[in-house]
């Protein structure tokens, strides 16, 4: 189980979160729907142990346990995955290369041993080619000159590959024509059950047409303002965020 | 007129003018070169601060005092720094030069002395540059090597120069290496420094090439000297038409190093690829400074210098490329870019541009700054510790300058060293 329990974020003085509670179960696909500069990506950045923002108030609790103390990296060994709105290009380093570092880093942080040459291999390629990416691609340096498209789908190869107990998916349809939208989508669904928990951060009802999310939960100046099944996605596409900015 | 201020003479100064006229009789040859390069010696002096391509690189402070001249305490030659690399090596143990086989068929080998007594001239590469390292290596340079390549030769392997140092007490090491190569022949030149640690010795030499016509050249220079020693490196080529010359200067040794490359255009479409990647740590000092100089049209010049800096290491890149008025088309594109590790680290960087010229391409670009935070994040976030990802990053931030290096193998060992000097900053 994810929670998040009554969350304050400052960054430079300035409250961005303010007392945000949610809970995420295993298996379970919540939505967070809210205008832009509501704090998503903030949250999503908290989460993920960027160190940027100060925490003032509330935890966060990974099975129980807080995760605040711990960095960015055991985090991620822990079973978090955050797939960025906008994923940052690391000039030099080869896809791969950098595939395998990640895996390798996070096997050894659990103790379990480094996947063979080949099987790693194996495992990248068969994740690609389900995600329509060029093995090419794979060669060169993650994420330069890649289109936004191409981005994302990199993303969700990322963690299709790392096999996180929590995702985190920051707009991930930000950028994406119709064809990339519904190939991502179907490597996210690909993804869910076994009891894995996600949260789909997205500004737009259109996503959610293709991943069906649990529980929908709308987000306002820092906090969640409503929770509802599906239809509320359909009612915010209608009447928009108007009432909740108002409201909150 | 006010009186133009001398300054006192350092002990090193002195002690280097005794040198030479202590030895004088016994230098052979270039007594010319040696006695114009002494004068112009004794008029300037050691460079300080306020010479301008000095300026970053104080050797008046640092060489307060000269090191006695070359001993050895080497009993056997030692072996060679990249073993599995072949090749023929010649050795200059404190400055000595031996050479630990026949000399292959391709090439002439002559010790330096030989070569100048019957009328080798020095400094033919130099071109219209001019410096006080040279200076004092010209009027002191004893012991060296002349190599030439036939026209139209293709060499296999690899030519190794390895300067050593091996004294137990710190000593002054001085040599001189020239190397004609043939128009038409190809060449891979690999030289490498190494020396005592905790011993603060001076290292004066330099490799003076002259490519024939078409010639193409590799030349790549490491640089593990010993921790408290003064390197002065200098690479001078004279570039005939058409011939092609890449030069990767790799560098992490040394207390105070200066490696200075000086290139002369002589003949049209000749072209340059000028490399370096640096690492230095602690209090670190090491300065590249180079000389372009396009003296005739049509030439091409990249030149990509990378440092990297932790703890309150010193990097210094003085880049200038010269267009004379009549070298028309030149393609000039110089580029240093430096991270700072440390917070006490620091970069001085100084491209230069001088074109007479007007229908040239040149460009040059400097950057400094610190690893990207956001890039950390990203990938801390994919599981990888922050030293583990910090290594990535500057892995990738040099590699891009090892991509020239055509040798697999060695460029494998580069990268290997690279690895090596970040795990041991990860150790302290
Ligand atoms: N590094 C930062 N420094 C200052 N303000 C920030 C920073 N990051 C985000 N903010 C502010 O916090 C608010 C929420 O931003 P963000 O979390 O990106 O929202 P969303 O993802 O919902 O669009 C915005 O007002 C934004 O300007
Ligand atoms: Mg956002």
């Amino acid at each position: 189980m994810l929670e998040i329990k009554n969350l304050h974020v400052e960054i430079d003085d300035k409250k961005i979160l303010n007392g945000l509670t949610l809970t995420i179960h295993p298996g379970e696909v919540a939505a967070i729907m809210g205008p832009n500069g509501s704090g998503k990506s903030t949250l999503s950045y908290v989460i993920a142990g960027k160190e940027d923002y100060t925490v003032t108030e509330g935890d966060i609790l990974l099975n129980g346990e807080s995760i605040l103390e711990m960095e960015a990296h055991e985090r991620a060994a822990a079973g978090l995955f955050l797939a960025f709105q906008y994923p940052l290009e690391i000039p030099g380093v080869a896809t791969m290369t950098f595939l395998k570092a990640a895996m390798n880093a996070q096997a050894k942080a659990r103790g379990e041993a480094e996947l063979s040459p080949g099987d790693f291999m194996r495992k990248v390629r068969g994740a690609a080619e389900k995600l329509g990416i060029n093995p090419d691609m794979l060669k060169r340096p993650l994420n330069v000159g890649f289109s936004g498209g191409e981005k994302k789908r990199m993303e969700i190869l990322q963690m299709t590959l790392l096999d996180p107990a929590y995702c985190i998916l920051d707009e991930t349809d930000s950028g994406l024509d119709i064809d990339a939208l519904r190939i991502v989508a179907e490597g996210v669904n690909a993804l869910r059950g076994a009891g894995r928990g996600m949260l789909v951060i997205t500004h737009y009802q259109r996503l959610l047409d293709h991943i069906v999310p649990d529980k929908v939960h709308v987000m306002a100046k820092g906090r969640i303002v409503k929770s509802g099944g599906p239809e509320l996605a359909h009612e915010l596409e209608k009447d928009g965020y108007a009432n909740y900015t108002e409201a909150a | 007129m006010a009186p133009s201020v001398v300054q006192m003479r350092t002990a090193a100064e002195t002690a280097l003018i005794e040198w030479f006229e202590a030895e004088a009789p016994a230098l052979v040859g270039a007594a010319e070169e040696r006695a114009a390069a002494m004068e112009r010696f004794k008029a300037q002096g050691l460079p300080g601060r306020r010479v301008e391509s000095y300026h970053y690189t104080d050797l008046r402070s640092v060489m307060r005092s000269l090191a006695p001249s070359a001993t050895s305490s080497a009993t056997s030659v030692p072996a060679a720094l990249f073993e599995g690399l072949g090749g023929h090596r010649l050795v200059f143990v404190d400055g000595r030069f031996t050479q630990d086989a026949e000399t292959p068929a391709e090439l002439t080998i002559q010790p330096l002395q030989d070569a100048l007594k019957v009328g080798l001239t020095p400094g033919r590469a130099m071109g219209k540059a001019s410096d006080v390292v040279v200076d004092l290596n010209t009027a002191l340079m004893r012991d060296g090597a002349y190599i030439r390549v036939a026209g139209n030769t293709a060499l296999p392997e690899p030519l190794v120069l390895d300067f050593i140092q091996t004294a137990h007490e710190a000593n002054a090491i001085l040599a001189r290496v020239i190397i004609e190569v043939g128009a038409g022949s190809t060449l891979t030149i690999v030289e490498t420094h190494r020396g005592k640690a905790s011993l603060a010795y001076q290292s004066n030499t330099m490799v003076e090439l002259v490519l024939g016509e078409g010639a193409r050249v590799e030349h790549i220079r490491v640089n593990e000297a010993g921790d408290r020693a003064l390197v002065l490196s200098t690479l001078a080529a004279r570039l005939e038409g058409g011939s092609a010359l890449s030069s990767l200067s790799f560098s992490s040794g040394g207390e105070t190093v200066r490696q200075q490359s000086f290139i002369t255009y002589a003949g049209e479409n000749a072209s340059l690829d000028l490399r370096g990647a640096t690492m230095i740590r602690g209090r670190q000092h090491c300065d590249n400074t180079l000389v372009v100089d396009h003296a005739v049209p049509n030439g091409i010049s990249r030149e990509l210098f990378r440092t990297v800096a932790d703890d309150e290491a010193h990097g210094v890149f003085q880049g200038k490329i010269i267009v004379r008025p009549h070298a028309q088309k030149t393609d000039g594109q110089m580029a240093s870019n430096a991270l700072l590790l440390g917070d006490e680290a620091a970069m001085s960087n100084k491209p230069e541009l001088e074109i007479f010229a007007d229908d040239v391409v040149c460009a040059h670009g400097a950057t400094c700054g610190s690893l990207e935070e956001s890039q950390l994040f990203y990938l801390m976030a994919r599981g990888l510790p922050r030293p583990q990802a910090e290594a990535l990053l500057v892995e990738a931030f040099l590699g891009e300058v090892l991509e020239a290096v055509s040798g697999e193998a060695l460029r494998d060992s580069l990268s290997a060293r690279i690895s090596e000097w970040l795990a041991a900053r990860q150790a302290a």
